[in-house]
């Protein structure tokens, strides 16, 4: 069922961000926003949820510090242990001060890459992806708000829009 | 609003930046086309690489005898070239992620650049182990994975493996760090490209990055994630690269104060280099207004830093060698500073030591030049430092039987002399291809820290919102009282000496053109005479009407004329003079002012 929204578009950030509050106290709803640069404070002004990537980063660290601590204990205690110039390699927590830089070095690898492999499929991002922004001056300079039109009257809805400071009103049909 | 900064901060962008403007910057290398130095520069880079390549070649066909090794020196420049270039990487990962953490708004304009410089170094650093090897095709044995050897594993409780570890953790991280970051300027790029080729090359490395907000709270939320991360991993890298020698029993490496010393030694080398190719790279790319003398001043005075606290490592070595009691120890650095090789261990006392120490004036820490000297100075002395920890320490063992000395081959020069040319090949291609400015996050701070907002807020109070880049003010403010609003509502509120009704603009630019008279200046005919615009180079009749319509009678207004406002004329009136007509509009019409 094809679906119209409305695209206005803004040339300042502030403005922008009056925009989304005023539109929203009026109880419109806006479907996406687009912006070159990350604004401070619109996804509060947005409602938007906050992102949960940092537990995700911190779990991914704790996977990490299992999988380092399983191969090394693995590999220097049960598999082959050796006596190395004396230092006989039998249990784990004793020899366990060489294998902290190793440790360490595990937990970042797997938090760092795995929370960047979240991050991507999550914002459905990458190579060979076709790029979403309507238009492409929201890379540059611009501001895009897009507001559902439902059952609103279009033309009240572009008045109200262009008295927030739109400096241009697009009326779409999407698919 | 929130973009509020004290006034007594100088600002980071100069030269009235709007958000436009800092997108036009920073696409112009990569749109624009190599001119001469650089093809000179990149083919220098690139004979030296093949050089390198050569050298490798050879060394891994007849083996790592075609280096100037020996019995007593086991490892020399090889080693000196790996921490060097690690080392050196660093400063990247600081200034983008310690630097991030601290909040430190300077680094937005370099974070790019010195990102890149540790993704290359460390690539640079990785080839001398991996050569060392002598058969590079075994690397893959440094990683556990089950092999036809029966239980054959690494040893864990080596240093060497943990470098292993810690410098591919170490290059990949930064290389996502910086790619991540990458992709909302990789989109702006696409999305100005013209030609398809471009836009379908920079929209797959953009990952079809679109600006949503949830993106946008998302990236910012990796970014400080990965700054976190990186902080310790930064500082857990050069700590193990210490590791290699403060766990052998050799005097002079066996010691506890190696990693905080290497680590500042790592980031005093990095800073310098960064300094070295932005020193250039701002020329190059005209990016002065965003690589400011501030930014050079603050990046020479981390050099100053961390050069002082290398130096107190240094002399906290002697004073323990002598403290300990050990003789050996205290032959070591008897021999470092008297011996055979003193000329090496003053070189880097005068390099590292004595020459960032000149910082302390601020004439000198603002000169460009004498910044770009002390920073190839810095980097020939950490240089020396590598050198003097590792061949000194070595060539003079326990047995004097067999002390000897170290000279290089040509292989080990040209295998040094390879990863520079190396090193340069990719930094060139980097600063042609990529966008070297961090754009996006240049532009959050543009109203807080952009010299435009800085001189509004100084005019007009902090209180105030500055939309002066805005077509249409919201009613809501004009009601609130708190702006004049301009714009169709009041339909005649244009400026009155734009006659302009024939021409059909649009409403934006009728907006624009009353900006514009703002700042070049307003035509009064009650008060001012109009002067002869004829006068300009390619000025007739008619462009001298196209001007009038636009209010623009006087030599004055003229002579205020922006490239900008040029453009909007180009864009109103099809027929304007062109670039090569107009440009010394500006200076002619200062003298005709002059001579009024």
């Amino acid at each position: 069922m094809a679906s119209k929204v409305i695209h206005a578009i803004y040339t300042d950030d502030d403005l922008l961000l009056q925009a989304v509050k005023q539109v929203r106290q009026e109880r419109y709803h806006i479907e996406e926003v687009f912006t070159p640069f990350p604004i401070h404070g619109l996804d509060k002004a947005l409602g938007l949820a906050p992102t949960r990537l940092a537990v995700t980063a911190f779990l991914y660290g704790l996977l990490g510090l299992a999988v380092a601590i399983t191969l090394m204990n693995y590999i220097m205690i049960e598999d082959w242990p050796m006596d190395i110039g004396g230092k006989p390699s039998f249990s784990f927590f004793q020899n366990m001060p060489a294998f902290i830089p190793i440790m360490f070095e595990l937990t970042v690898f797997f938090s760092a890459h795995l929370m960047v492999i979240t991050f991507l499929l999550r914002s459905r991002l990458w190579p060979f992806k076709k790029a979403e922004n309507p238009d492409v001056r929201t890379t540059d300079d611009h501001f895009l708000m897009e507001i559902a039109v439902a059952d609103h009257d279009e033309k009240e809805l572009s008045k109200f829009l262009y008295d927030t400071g739109a400096a241009e009103i697009k009326l779409i049909d999407k698919e | 609003m929130s973009h509020y900064e004290a006034p007594i901060r100088r600002p980071l962008v100069t030269g009235n930046k709007t958000y436009h403007d800092v997108t036009v910057d920073v696409a112009r290398p990569v749109e624009g086309r190599a001119n001469k130095s650089w093809w000179i520069v990149f083919t220098i880079a690139l004979v030296a690489f093949l050089w390198g390549v050569g050298c490798i070649i050879y060394t891994v066909s007849t083996g790592i005898g075609a280096w100037g090794l020996n019995r007593t020196v086991g490892w020399a420049w090889d080693i000196t070239n790996f921490v060097w270039w690690v080392g050196i990487g660093h400063a990247g990962t600081l200034i983008s992620a310690v630097l991030l953490l601290f909040r430190q708004k300077w680094r937005m304009a370099i974070n790019r650049s010195a990102e890149a410089m540790t993704i290359f170094s460390v690539v640079q650093a990785g080839l001398f182990p991996i050569i060392h090897m002598g058969r590079p095709w075994l690397a893959y044995w440094m990683v556990p994975i089950p092999n036809q050897f029966g239980s054959l594993w690494q040893n864990f409780n080596s240093p060497l493996l943990w470098d292993v570890f810690a410098i591919s953790t170490y290059l990949s991280v930064s290389l996502v760090f910086w790619w991540s970051g990458l992709l909302p300027d990789f989109a702006m790029i696409r999305d100005r490209a013209v030609k398809p080729f471009q836009k379908k090359i920079y929209g797959i490395l953009s990952f079809g990055w679109s600006g949503r907000a949830k993106d946008w709270q998302r990236f910012e939320e990796v970014h400080l994630v990965l700054a976190g991360l990186a902080t310790p991993l930064v500082l857990s890298v050069h700590t193990i690269v210490s590791f290699d020698f403060a766990t052998s029993v050799i005097p002079g490496w066996h010691t506890t104060i190696f990693p905080p010393y290497f680590v500042a030694g790592a980031v005093f080398s990095g800073f310098a280099m960064v300094q070295t190719l932005l020193i250039i790279m701002r020329k190059v790319v005209n990016l002065e207004d965003y690589i400011t003398i501030q930014h050079i001043e603050l990046m020479n005075i981390v050099i100053m830093i961390t050069g002082s606290i290398v130096g107190v490592a240094y002399i906290t070595e002697l004073v323990i060698a002598w403290y300990s009691g050990v003789e050996y120890e205290q032959y070591a650095f008897l021999n470092r500073a008297t011996g055979p090789y003193f000329w090496a261990y003053w070189l880097m006392m005068t390099c590292n030591v004595f020459s960032p120490q000149v910082m302390w004036f601020k004439k000198i820490r603002t000169s460009i030049t004498a910044s770009f000297i002390i920073s190839i100075v810095v980097n020939i002395g950490m240089w020396f430092e590598r050198f003097v920890i590792i061949v000194t320490s070595l060539h003079r063992d326990y047995l004097p039987s067999s002390w000897t000395m170290f000279s290089p081959t040509f292989v080990d020069i040209g295998l040094f002399i390879g990863t520079i040319g190396f090193f340069f090949v990719l930094f060139l291609l980097y600063a042609r291809t990529f966008p070297v400015i961090a754009q996006a996050e240049v532009k959050t701070i543009l109203k807080s820290s952009g010299d435009k907002w800085k001189r509004l807020r100084a005019e007009h109070g902090d209180d105030i919102d500055h939309f002066d880049t805005v077509v249409r003010e919201p009613l809501a403010n004009a009601d609130a009282g708190v702006v004049e609003r301009e714009g169709p509502s009041t339909e005649d509120k244009h400026e009155d000496t734009v006659n302009a009704d024939a021409l059909g603009l649009t409403e934006v630019q009728k907006d624009q053109i009353d900006e514009m008279l703002h700042r070049i200046g307003i035509y009064d005919p009650a008060v001012d005479q109009a002067d002869d615009l004829q006068k300009l180079n390619g000025v007739g009749p008619v462009v001298e009407q196209h001007l009038h319509q636009v209010g623009i009678y006087k030599y004055e207004q003229v002579a205020n004329l922006t490239e900008r406002d040029y453009e909007l004329l180009e864009s109103i009136f099809g027929m304007f003079p062109g670039k090569d007509v107009r440009q010394d509009w500006n200076s002619r019409a200062n003298e005709l002012k002059n001579k009024n």
